[in-house]
């Protein structure tokens, strides 16, 4: 450790003062491997939704870093994360996606293990002496905590709790994401999940960055009628703003009387709405509830970026997980309305498979340029990547700048806290 | 079984094979205004995630009405959709045909889709069970349902710039 410590001292020199990133940023495998150390080992990592684990021992596969974990959900109701790795001889406990359990069982010689990780059993003890202890040989488990139903995990015992990392301007956006529920409980509808040859940070800075919505999603755009291609062309309107929100988070907001769904409810609905009305009022909801349910069905009006790895996108999750120096897997996650009307949920789904996923009007042209990027950085490696955009007009905002909607600043926002991160 | 319905079941094999062929050609040509044409209005293409079959309920990768579909043809046509512009080549091969059912003039079949794209110099492969809800039309059939389930649909994938 440190020998790389020396290699990465001149932090400066990968993200200059003035937003200039390395080329080697993108590249380097021995920079990737100390940031899964610094940043991913140390800091609160997503890893589930709360409805993802709806029952006692409902349990699902998830990444912390490039740690395999399963998050499970015990008798008491508390949810675990586990480090997917028997105590015994390493092998995986458990290779079931998703699913409910009432323990994990090692298959290679039948360790068992309880939902909270506790080693309960394994067969013929007695080789191990007499004072084998078994509480020293639960699976590892991770500090676990949550904020409004989105469940983070961290190997640094030593961290702050997960409300002073987020920060009060991030919980007040989670709490405003969060009401696209409509007046029901958020639900994780499903998910589709693609890798893509990139850097982590390559996605990193897309989920802040509104510059290539009109140019990479030109086709999803034409796909539209006129209504939603007014709401998407927040780049010519120039209400929205990017804000850094602290510790490497941000928020991008596009659609400013989207902010709050709570608010400007009497707003005319959208044309491609108007059926979902009609089987609202069909089903006998009352007109004020249909105008709540109709309104959240649109998602919200912002992306609110977490550093390192989860981003709340308009109406879905977006989550990476880095893989290698040149890999990354996305998930996008698709929410909806819990107990809430089946036809509300229909429209999320079919709106969400429109632009995201492998077949989606847009993600396919998302991984396209970023795939690009990443094969770009093959010529010229002495050039910067600017993440400069914006910094003539940046006013203070609440916690940090605040920049014009197409500005750079929450990708700086990321690299501030990627460097704090590598320094410490 | 007799030998006057075997020989029935062939001929039908045959011809749903042809069609399902001449539709294989088509997606690999990328000529998707004839492909469009093979479609009844009503009929959905969808690539589910996972295992279910309640499609209106689930999420799927897509589920394709007529609006959707020529959309998504007008998506990879236009020429704004960088992942599409060229998009990947692709060969495929259909087989391992079963007839599931024969009512009235509406046949059930369920076949396997392999798929081999190029781009970037490198290809990839994918594999998918396919079943095509059929009506007779004229000498030959159109499309009333088609699903695609990929091997690895719940699994990482990557992006689709063609159909399968
Ligand atoms: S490796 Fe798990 S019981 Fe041996
Ligand atoms: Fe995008």
């Amino acid at each position: 450790m440190l020998q790389a410590q020396e290699k990465f001292s001149d932090l400066d020199a990968l993200y200059s003062p003035d937003a200039k990133v390395a080329t080697s940023m993108y590249e380097n495998s021995d920079l990737f491997n100390e940031e899964m150390e610094r940043i991913f080992k140390r800091t609160w990592v997503w890893v589930a939704h709360d409805s993802e684990l709806a029952d006692k021992g409902s349990f699902k596969l998830s990444n912390v870093g490039l740690e395999p974990v399963i998050v499970v959900r015990d008798r008491k109701g508390d949810v675990n994360v586990l480090v997917n790795r028997c105590r015994h001889r390493a092998a995986t406990v458990c290779e079931v996606k998703k699913g409910k359990t009432s323990s994990f069982q090692c298959p290679y010689h039948g360790w068992g293990y309880g939902l909270d990780g506790s080693l309960r059993g394994l067969p013929y003890p007695e080789q191990y002496g007499e004072d084998f202890d078994k509480g020293a040989h639960g699976l590892k488990k991770l500090r676990t905590e949550s904020y409004n139903g989105m469940i983070f995990a961290t190997f640094n015992d030593e961290v702050e709790p997960l409300v002073d990392f987020l920060g009060p301007e991030v919980c007040r956006y989670i709490d405003l994401f969060m009401k696209q529920g409509g007046g029901f409980p958020i639900k994780v509808l499903g998910e589709h999940q693609f890798t893509v040859p990139m850097n982590w940070k390559v996605q990193l800075e897309n989920t802040t960055d509104a510059y290539h919505f009109p140019v990479v999603h030109k086709s999803f755009m034409q796909s539209l009628d006129g209504d939603a291609e007014e709401a998407f062309k927040f780049l010519d309107t120039g209400k929205g703003y990017v804000e850094d929100l602290g510790n490497g988070h941000s928020v991008m907001v596009m659609i400013p009387e989207r902010i709050d769904l709570d608010e400007n409810l009497d707003d005319p609905i959208e044309e491609r709405f108007q059926p979902l009305v009609q089987e609202l009022r069909d089903e006998g909801y009352p007109e004020d509830q249909v105008k709540k349910i109709v309104r959240a069905v649109g998602g919200a009006g912002f992306n609110l970026n977490l550093f390192p790895n989860v981003s709340f996108s308009l109406a879905f999750f977006r989550v990476l997980t880095p893989v290698n120096v040149e890999r990354t897997d996305i998930r996008h996650i698709a929410l909806g309305m819990d107990g809430g009307p089946a036809a509300a949920n229909r429209m999320r789904m079919r709106l969400h498979e429109h632009f995201q996923g492998p077949m989606g009007f847009g993600s396919p042209d998302d991984a396209e340029v970023w795939e690009r990027v990443q094969r770009g950085t093959k010529g010229g490696e002495d050039l910067p990547i600017l993440v400069n955009r914006g910094l003539v007009d940046e006013q203070p905002g609440a916690l940090g700048p605040r920049g014009h909607i197409s500005a750079e600043t929450g990708m700086r926002a990321a690299y501030k806290m990627w460097k704090r991160m590598m320094s410490l | 079984m007799n030998m006057m319905t075997k020989t029935n079941d062939l001929a039908l094999l045959q011809k749903v094979s042809a069609f399902l062929w001449e539709e294989a050609a088509l997606l690999d040509a990328k000529d998707y205004g004839t492909w469009l044409s093979l479609w009844l209005t009503e009929g959905f293409y969808t690539l589910p995630i996972g295992e279910g079959d309640d499609f209106d309920n689930q999420l799927n990768l897509c589920h394709d009405n007529d609006r959707m579909r020529r959309d998504r043809i007008q998506r990879f046509q236009q020429g704004f959709s960088i992942s599409s512009a060229p998009p990947a080549r692709t060969v495929r091969t259909v087989s391992r045909f079963v007839i599931e059912s024969v009512e009235g003039d509406t046949v059930t079949v369920s076949s396997a889709e392999h798929v081999i794209e190029d781009k970037f110099g490198r290809q990839r492969v994918w594999a998918g069970n396919m079943r095509h809800t059929l009506v007779a039309s004229g000498d030959g059939f159109k499309i009333r349902a088609k699903v695609v389930r990929l091997l690895n649909s719940d699994g990482m994938l990557n992006s689709f710039s063609y159909l399968f």
